[in-house]
């Protein structure tokens, strides 16, 4: 995938204000270590990591767009760190656990299934897939008890979408201010934006959206 | 990055942080581990915090310790919400019953100031009733307390903290005017305004304790909206930036990185001083009385790991209650889409709040009550709504290009004590090497007929002022009490009204444990109230030699 994501707010990037009283000294180190999030995986194998990067791209299609987000690379990060959630269902086990056996439970399934690894699968059997271990339908030797229903929400979805969401292009794409210190923000009713806010396209008329976003600063 | 206090105290060698004051130090008084203190205070939050501040200026000798980091907010506080959890308790906790609880973000903190550092400011009194509300509205244990007393200590704490609110509070018996103005509201709040309007029900703008005008070093809120990630202009009114620098200038010393394993006992039955591990080493500090002020999980957690031959089932456990009546709030939520642009990032994240369902009794096929408030999440956490009601992939990406559009309420609702749901001792162990809490939830009928009252209402006020597409978040939770009750039976609760242990006398609880019911307010500004009274009694009973 080569396409621009999809978003309400053509031209508005959250970086573009890196230098101005939006950001302080803090935030700019904390962005600066993300963006440089090693693209190579350290916590997962190879085999793993194929896994992963399909799963991404089930659950956060707009990764891939352009700016890219390295998703993949952002979860392998945050697990290789091994920073816990401050609690764990008693019926999940560790965070890192968790992920080597569900990952592994996923191609047992997808072997189990179509005799291929959930990466080789076409895209709509991989949601197939999904959609059955969301619904904790998934029984395999390799799931080792732990449910595919809480693994589903608990850690795929939690894990991913939260590192997609700490991203700066995913802030971009919602229209979210980002970083707001020491400036803050002054406009707090309805329909009013400070300039530095994005500015929301009316459909067909982009361009102008465009245009003010790139003072969005 | 930005992590050198995780790693190195910075209470020590006489001097501790200014946090006013970029790379600046404040001396601090500084007492040997074999120098009996008056007071040894477990936990720096809302509880221990507070007390150890009001027990130093009454001119008791005060160690406290935290777990903890002791962070500087201007400089390590960064705007973003990832980072951020640096400041939450993310130690193992296992989590069962029927409805495990979500621990970590909204209802632990770890550090110097504890919860206070990324606590939503709400500053709400309870009502009056719910002190006896066994009593009077027939459900959960009457609180040993009263509520005119409470009345003067919650007057005293909101002018601690300088409360931004409105010039008069539509609920409850009269209190004076908060100290400072009320906020402008943002849009999410003026959507709370409309459908309470449409509904005919009283709303206001929210009790806050971050600035509305400036405060000696520090200016008022700039509307940045990172308050539950940790406020880096020091406006929130936190107990890093409140309680912690009065009770330094007072002469309490407070320890970070000071994680406390066991409070220890003498021959005689009574505690001597507490045990913690910093800088690699377990250490001793001897005291005169030692005051619990972990919160609802770290509190009994404390307690049971210092059983004794003598106490074999955990200090000040007689009763068989520590542990015991966890009660967590409902934290239930409807959100909808409107035609106009709110951008709910903007400002503290809950401006506006109608505590109707907490006053009113009639309508009502429950027990106990709900405040509602206007929403403001940041993108992590609004994804973690969204991932919890299952959405992903190509739903998840279009809801959430809806961001700006969206407003919601959300409650704190009562949820009533049950034994049932309690904190105890996992065979697993931490980095400590201690047992790590196993914390069991379940919720009651009471609990879910109060959740599905308040999400119809909430529903109802969310489409009259406007919002389609609504949906509820059904699962959520807020804030943990209970787990040490007070009250005037040493049989049926842990502490007297004082915060004293019924069975061990110089050894004292002041947090959120000790809360008989939790009512439909968020806990902060009682349990510091709490803190301001206990402080005073102590006082009091020191002066007739009766400590």
């Amino acid at each position: 995938m080569t396409h621009a994501r999809n978003t309400r707010y053509p031209g508005y990037d959250v970086l573009n204000k890196r230098g101005t009283p939006s950001w302080d000294d803090a935030t700019r180190a904390v962005i600066d270590e993300r963006l440089a999030t090693p693209r190579e995986p350290q916590f997962f194998n190879a085999v793993q990591w194929l896994a992963v990067v399909h799963l991404c791209r089930c659950i956060v299609p707009q990764a891939d767009a352009e700016p890219v987000v390295p998703l993949a690379a952002l979860l392998d990060a945050k697990l290789t760190k091994n920073a816990g959630d401050g609690y764990r269902d008693a019926r999940l086990p560790p965070t890192r656990d968790a992920w080597l056996i569900g990952l592994a439970a996923v191609d047992a399934e997808s072997r189990s299934q179509f005799d291929l690894p959930f990466s080789s699968l076409e895209r709509p059997r991989q949601h197939a897939l999904l959609e059955q271990m969301q619904r904790g339908d998934m029984h395999h030797d390799a799931w080792q008890g732990m449910p595919s229903k809480l693994f589903f929400t608990k850690r795929l979805l939690h894990d991913i979408c939260s590192a997609y969401y700490s991203h700066p292009h995913s802030w971009s794409e919602i229209g979210f201010g980002g970083p707001a210190n020491p400036r803050g923000y002054v406009r707090m009713y309805f329909d009013r934006r400070d300039p530095w806010e994005a500015a929301e396209a009316d459909p067909g008329v982009e361009d102008k959206a465009r245009k003010e976003n790139r003072r969005a600063r | 990055m930005l992590d050198d206090a995780l790693h190195h105290p910075r209470g020590k060698d006489g001097r501790a942080p200014d946090v006013f004051r970029a790379g600046a130090w404040v001396p601090m008084r500084a007492y040997p581990n074999d120098e009996e203190v008056d007071f040894a205070v477990v936990g720096t939050g809302a509880g221990g915090g507070t007390l150890a501040c009001r027990l130093a200026e009454q001119g008791f000798k005060v160690v406290a310790f935290d777990a903890g980091a002791w962070w500087r907010p201007l400089e390590e506080f960064a705007s973003d919400e990832t980072h951020q959890a640096k400041l939450f308790w993310t130690d193992e906790r296992i989590c069962d019953g029927d409805n495990p609880l979500q621990l970590g973000t909204n209802n632990s903190g770890k550090a110097v100031g504890g919860g206070t550092v990324h606590f939503a400011m709400v500053s709400l009194r309870f009502r009056p009733e719910w002190f006896r509300s066994r009593s009077l509205l027939g459900y959960g244990a009457d609180w040993p307390l009263d509520w005119r007393e409470m009345w003067r200590y919650y007057e005293q704490v909101e002018n601690a903290l300088k409360i931004a609110g409105p010039i008069s509070y539509p609920w409850g018996p009269p209190r004076p005017r908060y100290p400072y103005r009320a906020h402008e509201l943002n849009a999410a709040a003026l959507v709370l305004a409309r459908g309470a309007e449409a509904m005919g029900i009283r709303w206001t703008e929210t009790p806050l304790a971050t600035l509305s005008a400036p405060r000696g070093l520090a200016h008022p809120c700039v509307y940045r909206g990172f308050c539950v990630s940790g406020c880096a202009t020091n406006a929130k009114q936190s107990a890093l930036v409140t309680w912690i620098p009065r009770a330094l200038q007072a002469g309490a010393e407070v320890r970070d990185l000071a994680m406390v394993g066991r409070v220890a006992t003498n021959a005689a039955g009574r505690v001597n001083g507490v045990e913690y591990l910093r800088e690699g080493r377990w250490q001793f500090q001897r005291a005169k009385n030692v005051v619990v002020a972990g919160y609802a999980i770290e509190t009994p957690r404390l307690l049971l790991m210092s059983a004794t031959s003598q106490y074999p089932d955990g200090l000040a456990n007689s009763s068989g209650l520590v542990g015991k009546n966890l009660m967590a709030q409902s934290n239930q939520a409807v959100y909808g889409t409107l035609d106009e642009e709110i951008r709910w990032y903007k400002g503290p994240p809950s401006l506006a709040i109608t505590e109707h369902w907490n006053y009113t009794d009639t309508g009502k096929d429950f027990f106990g009550g709900y405040a509602y408030m206007s929403q403001g999440p940041l993108p992590e956490v609004w994804a973690a709504a969204q991932t919890k009601r299952g959405l992903w992939g190509e739903a998840l990406a279009g809801e959430m290009q809806k961001y700006n559009h969206q407003a919601g309420l959300k409650i704190v609702g009562e949820m009533l004590p049950q034994e049932r749901n309690r904190v105890t001792l996992a065979d697993e162990k931490d980095q400590y090497g201690l047992p790590v809490a196993r914390v069991t939830y379940s919720w009651c009928d009471n609990d879910r007929r109060l959740i599905a009252h308040s999400l119809d209402f909430m529903e109802q006020a969310l489409a009259a002022a406007g919002a389609r597409d609504i949906w509820r978040e059904t699962d959520d939770t807020c804030h943990l009490n209970g787990t040490a009750r007070m009250g005037d039976d040493p049989a049926t609760s842990v502490v007297n009204a004082d915060c004293r242990s019924w069975d061990i006398p110089n050894l004292w609880i002041c947090d959120g444990s000790v809360f008989p019911t939790v009512g439909g307010v968020n806990p902060s500004l009682t349990i510091q109230a709490i803190a301001c009274r206990t402080a005073e009694r102590i006082a009091l009973l020191a002066a007739r030699g009766e400590l």
